[in-house]
């Protein structure tokens, strides 16, 4: 069932539809987009994953600290700059010149530029430290908390409900609330990935056998999208996520309908996709709620037509797409786990998408 | 002959390099530090053409999003190999080259303290590079990044030889390292001519020394971690195998403790290369001589202590997280302490911009924002928004390419005319310059904005809707600038060698030991061993006699290269006698170990012994010939035996 | 070889000037070579400690208690104490070796060489009876962390060994034939450089890996 219009927010960056303008191919665009940035402002519209537009107070924090570094770092920079153009004009070898003067050293300068970066460097040190403890304290006893899983090449996030006794599974969506801070145990699956989403802050390495976290609020409901950022393999570069922020209520309504088993099906055709999925080859890795699937290394598909995309973000989740997914991952993936299902006829694929698009 | 300025035609004898003996087998057998220097140097360049054409590739896949020229494996494979390639295949070894052919001249040494183990060095290197650069042209290179972070790298997620090239193949590069780093170590503490103190060395000797220091130390680390690696994939062992209690972490560890100084490996010669340039066309002694010689020494000693900056993501706790980070911060200090030295030695000069002051000044200012991007890193919150970006490409690029390429091409077109005889054209080499820092900037400096507007490292395609699209365009139109760029220098080399204007033994009119000899140098290096007495012996001993800095060895009978209207160079006609120019008679009495062929029969035997494994993981009837690595170990042993015992060297 | 320059005397080298440091070159490159394989095992030792007791499964080194159920440690301490003293008492005799070559004494010299490879051998004896036992109780290479970190730092310490006792023997010939004498007596004491580098080295690892639980 749609989550009502107004709770659910608007996805600001559909992924296939309005492609953006060519505006950004123009040579001079970054220059102008640096100018922009200079002055204060991220360009959300055109850097959808820029971190210049931190939206929890983690971001806000990181972006901080990372725009005092950098304003200093243009003031040294500018220093070494000029003088270099000075002496490179000012000193330059003419005619008929007399030998310099031999200077061989002065300890009184040496030893003020070997200070003058130190304070710098203390400047920057003391809100590092601060910032790096601050960020790491324990999460508040009201703070969300949600696993995440890096697989190849996918995000598993997982939600206790009922009291802890039952998990909701998404994939390479998650979800979460305004005004609730948000606490996510991070882990690895298989190999070592990396989370991020830049509008809520840093990155954190999903570790086998290691427990990471991080934690952040946010106040501004959107779709944030973020993408793995340590190389995982083949298809690294096609493993993306979107973080979904919804008001209380619209996360409360969103938790409830995903804590249900799946929706069962309303005609025979939708029945004899269900038939297919659940007694085919889907069910070696799949689960869906409510039905004798299992599986536990692919995604829980219980409320795949939920998702606003497929294969880990790269897709719009749309019946074409969803098609040629089951018909061929690999094509879409390179890599992929999940095979290509030659047994599979066109007949078979176009009952399996129509069940697979009401597990509303 | 009377100071004239005119360009000078090529002479009808062109000296080029005159060793006593030529054709391949003399090649084969030398143990000459001069011609291992020159076979390292070729060797290496043609290494890091075949690098800018991997960086070539990989751009034109990135120039447009979704784009599908190269394909996620292929590219993976390219990325990947662009950094091996560039590292262990091109730079280390182009550094070798200056170490080898320079560094002897420098402290008045007739060769280094082990000629043979410098051919042996050389030989494995040859090898084993050859070895990995196969698995490119099989399109079965390694595909997990030159940081390999296990677990990827584990059998259950890395079937095949891709990672099993990255594992043998490095484990004989870094002998060849650690065997090469040796004898520079003895070199420079045993060989130095007398008077020449360590607080003597030229600054680039001093910068060999720690280079060498830290390769003996860094690159046993990684032999063992690889070592280990190789144990899981061939043996089965489980050290970084999360599966069964293992910890991909523990190579992280192992890696960077290896990779940082790694890094310093590659910038820290060049700090010395530009030590060298800057004061001979200042013409101003180095400022503040005993500072930099000792940020140098504080760079290398801190460079071991900040492995983990590289893992602020990782997860290491609040504690260690503030630890790195402070300590990484504090290298910025001897780090901007050197810049600093190098402006004041500008400041008050006589300055000429020749192409190796130009590439020279171009490393400063590129190191520069290098290293502001690294100091902006080290603010470990920060840099969890800036790792694993495009963010940290930019930086790393105006580390490596910024400063350890533009280095390397100070060095070059200053050294040049010493190993040849002939300069390197100018106006080409104002071509290559200018190309060079117009392409860099216009690669490396958009991937800085990537970065912070979300673009990851080491992906093979981007979506067009996320705003990467035109400065991805503009970093690819940058790499082919570079690499025009790299051509013109190529076809420069090529060019000069034969038929560059004749330099004589001392174009710069440069205060250092070898410049006081013929170009090239005869096989001997120095006729007699001189008796050093201060830092820049052709300055401050000569310009007692003469009552000012030489702008070349004699002050008479000097030619004068013209660029622009300023003078760039002052020759020597070759043909006039030099101060230093032997006679045959007492080039007689001069003995030269012999040449040997053990060094290329031992570097054979090692490196088929790690790199006939790699048949282990092909099935079918090639499986069989990693029985080789058995007659690899039988030839090492033998060459060892022959080695050792081989008449008429004494070790 | 028809180099111009090898028609001289061959034995002539640059770095038979004094060195500037007033130290053998030969005696250099070892003290370095030395200082890299510090690395080398201590990044094999460091393994080891990071992973002592994160085998999974047994055979674990020493008597050890999990999940309530107690597994006898599979070490044997008193046997490979014996073999840490016949090592030991390998560097005695090399060092009498290398006194017996300093003064000129060509039969003693050899057999001193020849005692100090036979103590190695023995203890490389007991080590592959040592191996042979464990792979017989179940410890391989691929068995646990403890196979695994226990067999590569010893057997690379195993291997340094081996190549000693080669290394020894060689010379043994060598001073046998009068090929190095007094004069040469570096040779001696570079090989004696090595052989008690790694000796000290099982000295860490003995305790590390057998004493400390």
């Amino acid at each position: 069932m749609p989550i009502p219009v107004g709770l659910m927010p608007e996805p600001l960056h559909p992924v296939d539809t309005a492609r953006m303008k060519q505006r950004a191919t123009l040579g001079w665009a970054p220059l102008l987009a640096l100018l922009a940035t200079a002055c204060g402002g991220g360009d959300r519209e055109r850097y959808p994953m820029t971190v210049y537009d931190p939206k929890s107070d983690f971001a806000r924090t990181l972006l901080d600290l990372q725009n005092l570094t950098l304003y200093l770092g243009i003031g040294v920079g500018l220093l070494v700059f000029g003088l270099i153009a000075y002496i490179s004009l000012r000193f330059r070898h003419r005619p008929e010149q007399p030998d310099p003067d031999q200077v061989h050293g002065n300890t009184r300068l040496e030893l003020a530029w070997t200070l003058f970066p130190a304070v710098i460097l203390a400047i920057i040190a003391v809100p590092t430290v601060q910032t790096i403890f601050e960020t790491q304290r324990k999460p508040p006893p009201n703070a969300l908390t949600i696993d995440v899983v890096g697989w190849q090449w996918w995000f598993e996030f997982k939600y206790p409900v009922n009291g802890g006794r039952d998990t909701v599974r998404t994939a390479n969506e998650v979800h979460i609330p305004t005004g609730q801070p948000i606490h996510f145990r991070m882990t690895g699956g298989d190999v070592i990935h990396n989370f991020w989403v830049p509008q809520m802050g840093g990155k954190r390495y999903l570790i086998p056998n290691h427990f990471n976290s991080i934690q952040f609020t946010t106040n501004e409901p959107g779709v944030y999208l973020g993408q793995c950022a340590e190389f995982c393999g083949e298809s690294h570069a096609l493993m993306k996520l979107r973080l979904i922020v919804h008001t209380p209520e619209g996360y409360a309504r969103w938790i409830q309908n995903e804590a249900r088993p799946a929706a069962e099906p309303l005609d025979s055709a939708i029945l004899i996709g269900k038939q297919k999925v659940t007694q085919g080859a889907c069910a070696g890795c799949h689960i869906i709620k409510g039905t004798q699937m299992v599986g536990r290394t692919g995604p829980d598909l219980t409320h795949f037509a939920q998702r606003r995309t497929l294969a880990a973000g790269i897709l719009e989740n749309n019946a074409h797409n969803l098609a040629a997914w089951v018909r061929n991952a690999p094509a879409v993936k390179p890599g992929s786990r999940m095979p290509a299902m030659p047994q599979l006829s066109e007949q078979d694929i176009g009952y399996i998408v129509a069940y697979l698009q009401t597990l509303e | 002959m009377s100071t004239t300025t005119h360009t000078i035609p090529a002479p009808a004898a062109a000296p080029g390099p005159a060793p006593s003996e030529t054709g391949l087998w003399s090649w084969i057998t030398t143990v000459d530090h001069k011609r291992i220097g020159i076979m390292y140097g070729v060797t290496a360049f043609l290494f890091f053409l075949i690098g800018g054409l991997q960086a070539v590739l990989i751009r034109t896949q990135l120039a447009v999003p979704e784009n599908n020229f190269l394909g996620a494996d292929v590219y993976n494979q390219m990325f990947t190999m662009h950094a091996l390639t560039m590292i262990f295949l091109a730079l280390m070894p182009l550094t070798s080259a200056f170490f080898n052919y320079i560094v002897p001249l420098q402290i008045g040494a007739r060769d280094v303290a082990f000629p043979r183990l410098n051919a042996l060095s050389y030989w494995i290197y040859l090898f084993g590079a050859l070895f990995l650069i196969s698995s490119w042209f099989l399109r079965l290179a390694p595909n997990v990044g030159w940081f390999a972070y296990a677990n990827l790298t584990e059998p259950a997620y890395s079937q095949g030889v891709n990672v099993d090239f990255y594992v043998l193949g490095l484990q004989v590069l870094g002998l060849a390292s650690i065997i090469a780093s040796l004898n520079f170590i003895v070199t420079i503490l045993n060989l130095r001519a007398p008077g020449m103190r360590l607080l003597r060395m030229p600054v680039f000797t001093w910068m060999a020394l720690v280079t060498s220091v830290l390769i003996v130390t860094a690159m046993a680390i990684f032999t063992i971690a690889v070592t280990q690696l190789l144990f899981d994939r061939f043996f089965g062992t489980m050290f970084f195998d999360p599966s069964k209690g293992g910890d991909p972490v523990l190579w992280q560890h192992l890696f960077w403790m290896f990779g940082h100084p790694e890094v310093y490996i590659l910038i820290v010669p060049m700090l010395g290369m530009v030590s060298d340039v800057i004061p001979t066309f200042s013409r101003k002694p180095l400022f503040g001589y005993n500072v930099v010689v000792f940020s140098g020494i504080l760079i290398a000693w801190l460079g071991w202590g900040v492995w983990s900056h590289h893992q602020f993501a990782v997860g290491l706790g609040p504690i260690a997280e503030s630890f790195f980070a402070v300590s990484t911060m504090l290298i910025a200090i001897p780090t901007g302490v050197k810049v600093f030295n190098f402006l004041a030695t500008m400041w008050g000069g006589s300055i000429r911009f020749t192409t190796s002051m130009l590439f020279a000044v171009g490393f400063i200012l590129m190191f520069t924002i290098g290293g502001i991007s690294g100091v902006m890193h080290s603010a470990a919150p920060a840099d969890l928004q800036q790792t694993d970006t495009y963010f940290v490409v930019a930086h790393l690029h105006y580390v490596f390419f910024g400063g350890t390429v533009l280095g390397l091409w100070a060095g070059m077109y200053y050294w040049f005319p010493k190993v040849s005889g002939r300069l390197l054209d100018e106006r080409l080499g104002q071509i290559h310059f200018w190309g060079t820092m117009v392409g860099m900037n216009l690669t490396f400096f958009p991937m800085h904005f990537l970065g912070l507007y979300g673009m990851p490292r080491r992906i093979f395609t981007f979506s067009a809707d996320l705003g990467f699209n035109g400065m991805n365009l503009l970093a690819t139109v940058g790499a082919y600038l570079i690499a025009i760029s790299t051509l013109v220098l190529t076809w420069n080399l090529v060019r000069s060698w034969k038929r560059g204007q004749l330099a004589g033994p001392n174009p710069w009119g440069a205060p250092t030991l070898e410049w006081s000899i013929p170009s090239p140098p005869p096989d001997y290096n120095f006729l007699e061993i001189p008796t050093v007495r201060s830092r820049m012996p052709l300055w401050e001993e000569d310009s007692s006699k003469q009552g000012g800095i030489p702008h070349g060895r004699a002050q008479e009978g000097m030619d004068t290269i013209t660029l622009g209207g300023t003078r760039v160079a002052e020759m020597e006609f070759p043909d006039e006698p030099s101060l230093m120019d032997p006679s045959e008679a007492h080039a007689d009495h001069i003995h030269l170990p012999p040449p040997s062929y053990w060094p290329i029969i031992l570097g054979f035997g090692i490196s088929l012994l790690f790199g006939a494994l790699i048949f282990r993981h092909v099935t079918g009837p090639l499986h069989n010939l990693w029985y080789l690595s058995f007659v690899g170990f039988v030839t090492t042993l033998v060459g060892i035996f022959g080695f050792a015992l081989e008449p008429g060297h004494d070790h | 070889m028809d180099h111009a320059a090898a028609a001289t005397l061959p034995d002539a080298h640059p770095d038979h000037l004094d060195t500037s440091t007033g130290v053998d070159s030969r005696k250099l490159a070892f003290w370095t070579f030395i200082g890299s394989e510090c690395l080398l095992f201590g990044t094999l030792i460091a393994t080891y400690m990071v992973y002592k007791g994160a085998s999974r499964v047994p055979p674990y080194p020493h008597d050890t208690v999990v999940n309530g159920q107690a597994y006898e440690g599979i070490l044997d301490i008193p046997l490979t104490s014996l073999s840490t003293f016949i090592l030991l008492m390998s560097s005695v005799a090399m060092v009498l070796a290398l006194s017996a070559v300093q003064r000129g004494d060509r039969a003693w010299g050899r057999n001193w060489l020849i005692i100090t490879a036979a103590l190695g051998a023995t203890f490389l004896g007991f080590q592959v009876y040592e191996f042979n036992h464990f792979y017989h109780a179940g410890l391989k290479l691929s068995t646990n962390l403890f196979g695994a970190t226990f067999f590569t730092l010893t057997g690379f310490h195993g291997a340094h060994v081996t190549a000693g006792v080669i290394y020894l023997l060689t010379l043994a010939l060598l001073v046998h034939r009068g090929r190095i004498g007094p004069e040469k007596s570096i040779t001696v004491e570079i090989a004696g450089l090595y052989w008690h580098f790694v000796d000290v080295i099982w000295i860490v690892i003995f305790p590390l890996v057998y004493l400390i639980r």
